[in-house]
């Protein structure tokens, strides 16, 4: 069990590094390299002469890597240019935001999803299960975005009932203040996981619903409650956890999209407008941030996975 | 996207009894081939709701493609006398904020939200078989390397990826093609590379070692051909990503540049019309991204229940 988890962590950490190539490789892709994408088409060649040597962008590749990498690690993004802010503080600011709007879509996405996997597994092929089955397919087709107009106009625009604008705040704390900003952009971030996860959850009821612990369980005079809660959930739940971890790049994708639509300040927003500005520190630092989260988030995942299922034992 | 093939990996690996029986008669190969087609095809054709999404792919390819034969529309010039026009006679989905007719744009955005679905499928599969089954094959090292680079990108969310890409690069169909092709390969190169990896050690690939056969001979007759059930349905469902990968694109505003569109650029010009109830230019677009990826998932999923059942029936 250590030694699975040792080895899986040096294939994260390998993992880690093969991203910062590919992100050196991107950010040396650059229309004119990294010079002209800060200066501006203006800057005369000497201009860029100076910034390359300047930021040791004259020297070769190899040692240019390593020079990054340990910025990298070091915590320095590089300076925004357009923003006139580090990267990192830039980070700092909006990282905990994206956060808390993932984490709580995360949560709501359990809560609604398990129960409602477990349900149409046991209902299987009745109307409520068909509805459900339906209601899934659509939501896992639709965009994002269209969901998220969708319940402006109704909700904020024809009901009333939620503002249609995310907190503006700069803290964390403030989000908590005005919770009802905060319940369209959740919803509109949980609803596609909410579609797959409960897929997944019913199939996975489903597979463990005829094995064969479970005949001898009823064998043995266990209620069809104790049966469901005590045998098959628990070995249906495993697999959850898996596709929480995969499920990161996802939900990160689906955090910018949110952010902008409901124009909440968070990491997305921060990445969509330097997308548009063409401002690189900015993308280049939370792509490596998106990435290292995602790699973690699937070291977590298959380490607790581990632990729980005993067959686990590569 | 990832549990299609993971279901089957788990099928094949719950039915070792009938396989030796079914291996030993080696000698005919052509036939066998022939009446596994045909039982999946048989399969597939009793799954309404695949049929049901075939039709419907039809249907939009007529509408997107064979529409405009009959249905003219300009969809080139600007004309600001017909601006955001209701649907009435003469324009039966009413006119854009451009003056452009909308059911002749649908027809046009379509033409690219298809067209990019599909070719980029085209190609994230190719790339992904090659890269999946080199790994595979050769193993060790080559496959560890090649492996590491594949989780690499996939730990980068896709979106974030493509948006920087495409702020390098000015979009065009041929460019959105190759860029979300050449994101799209990584789950196409896990699922060939790990059903390689199985099908080495099974016992009828095993035996054709024993018989003397050359390791080109398992990989193109007996490796290939069940590597390929999996890689088609993968390619279905990566029709379905690619045409929400251009619909959000489109939606925040990186995605064809004007007077092209897809849909999800309509939706995304719609949505400056929310509050003024310009349903038209929201609604319609949204439906047929929906309605596309909905039939394309069914038929994806009718692919791969009759997969299964070929597999299995072996």
């Amino acid at each position: 069990m250590i030694g699975y988890i040792l080895r899986r962590l040096a294939q994260s950490i390998l993992v880690v590094l093969v991203v910062t190539v590919i992100v050196f490789i991107l950010l040396h892709q650059l229309p004119g390299g990294a010079a002209r994408a800060i200066l501006g088409p203006r800057a005369t060649a000497l201009q860029v002469a100076q910034f390359n040597t300047a930021n040791g962008y004259d020297q070769p590749l190899l040692i240019q890597y390593f020079r990054q990498l340990g910025e990298w690690f070091t915590g320095n993004f590089g300076f925004s240019i357009k923003l006139n802010q580090s990267v990192s503080s830039l980070l700092a600011q909006r990282l905990p935001k994206t956060i808390v709007l993932s984490l709580l879509s995360l949560v709501l996405t359990v809560v609604v999803a398990v129960p409602l996997g477990i349900y149409q597994a046991v209902r299987r092929n009745r109307t409520f299960d068909y509805v459900a089955t339906g209601l899934s397919f659509i939501f896992y087709a639709a965009p994002t975005f269209f969901i998220g107009i969708i319940m402006i106009e109704v909700f904020s625009q024809n009901l009333g009932w939620f503002p249609p604008e995310a907190p503006q705040s700069n803290g964390v704390g403030p989000i908590f203040e005005q919770f009802d900003a905060m319940v369209l952009p959740v919803v509109t971030l949980a609803l596609l996981s909410i579609a797959g996860f409960s897929r997944y959850m019913r199939s996975s009821v489903l597979d463990n619903i005829d094995q064969d612990y479970v005949r001898t369980a009823q064998a043995k005079g266990a209620s069809p409650q104790r049966v469901l809660y005590h045998h098959v959930l628990r070995n249906a739940l495993i697999p959850i956890i898996t596709l929480l971890g995969l499920s990161l790049p996802a939900l990160f994708a689906g955090a910018l999209v949110t952010e902008s639509i409901f124009n909440f300040p968070g990491m997305g927003l921060l990445f969509w407008q330097a997308a548009q500005s063409s401002d690189y520190p900015v993308e280049l630092g939370v792509v490596i941030i998106t990435a290292f989260a995602t790699v973690a988030g699937n070291l977590l995942a298959d380490v607790s996975l581990a632990i729980i299922d005993p067959r686990v034992k590569l | 996207m990832s549990d299609p093939g993971r279901a089957q990996v788990d099928s094949l690996g719950e039915m070792p009894p009938p396989e030796p029986a079914a291996a030993a008669p080696t000698g005919l190969p052509v036939g066998q081939a022939k009446s596994m087609f045909q039982l999946g095809f048989e399969v597939f054709i009793q799954n309404k709701l695949a049929i049901v999404g075939m039709v419907v792919l039809v249907l939009a390819v007529v509408f997107c493609f064979v529409g405009p034969l009959f249905y003219h529309t300009d969809q080139v010039t600007v004309n600001l006398l017909t601006t955001n026009l209701p649907p009435g006679p003469g324009h039966p989905l009413g006119t854009d904020e451009t003056g452009y007719d909308q059911l002749g744009r649908l027809m046009v955005g379509g033409q690219a939200s298809l067209t990019i679905g599909f070719a980029a499928a085209i190609i994230a599969t190719i790339v992904g078989t090659v890269w999946g089954a080199i790994a595979g094959f050769f193993g060790g090292l080559v496959d560890a390397v090649m492996m590491r680079v594949v989780d690499a990108i996939l730990s980068i969310p896709i979106l974030f990826l493509l948006l920087f890409i495409v702020t390098i690069v000015r979009p065009s169909i041929p460019v959105m093609i190759f860029v979300l092709g050449l994101t799209a390969w990584l789950v196409p190169a896990r699922l060939v590379r790990g059903e390689s990896l199985t099908l080495r050690v099974r016992e009828y690939v095993q035996a054709v070692r024993v018989m003397g056969g050359s390791s080109w001979h398992s990989v193109l007759r007996h490796i290939m051909p069940n590597v390929i059930g999996t890689v088609i349905v993968n390619a279905t469902f990566q029709v379905a990503d690619a045409i929400l990968l251009i619909a959000y694109l489109g939606y925040l505003g990186l995605g064809i540049s004007p007077p092209a569109t897809d849909w999800g650029g309509m939706l995304s010009n719609g949505t400056a019309f929310i509050f003024t109830n310009y349903w038209w230019l929201i609604y319609p677009p949204g439906i047929l991204i929906i309605v596309v990826v909905v039939a394309v998932n069914l038929v994806g999923d009718g692919l791969r229940d009759s997969v299964e059942v070929r597999l299995q029936r072996r």
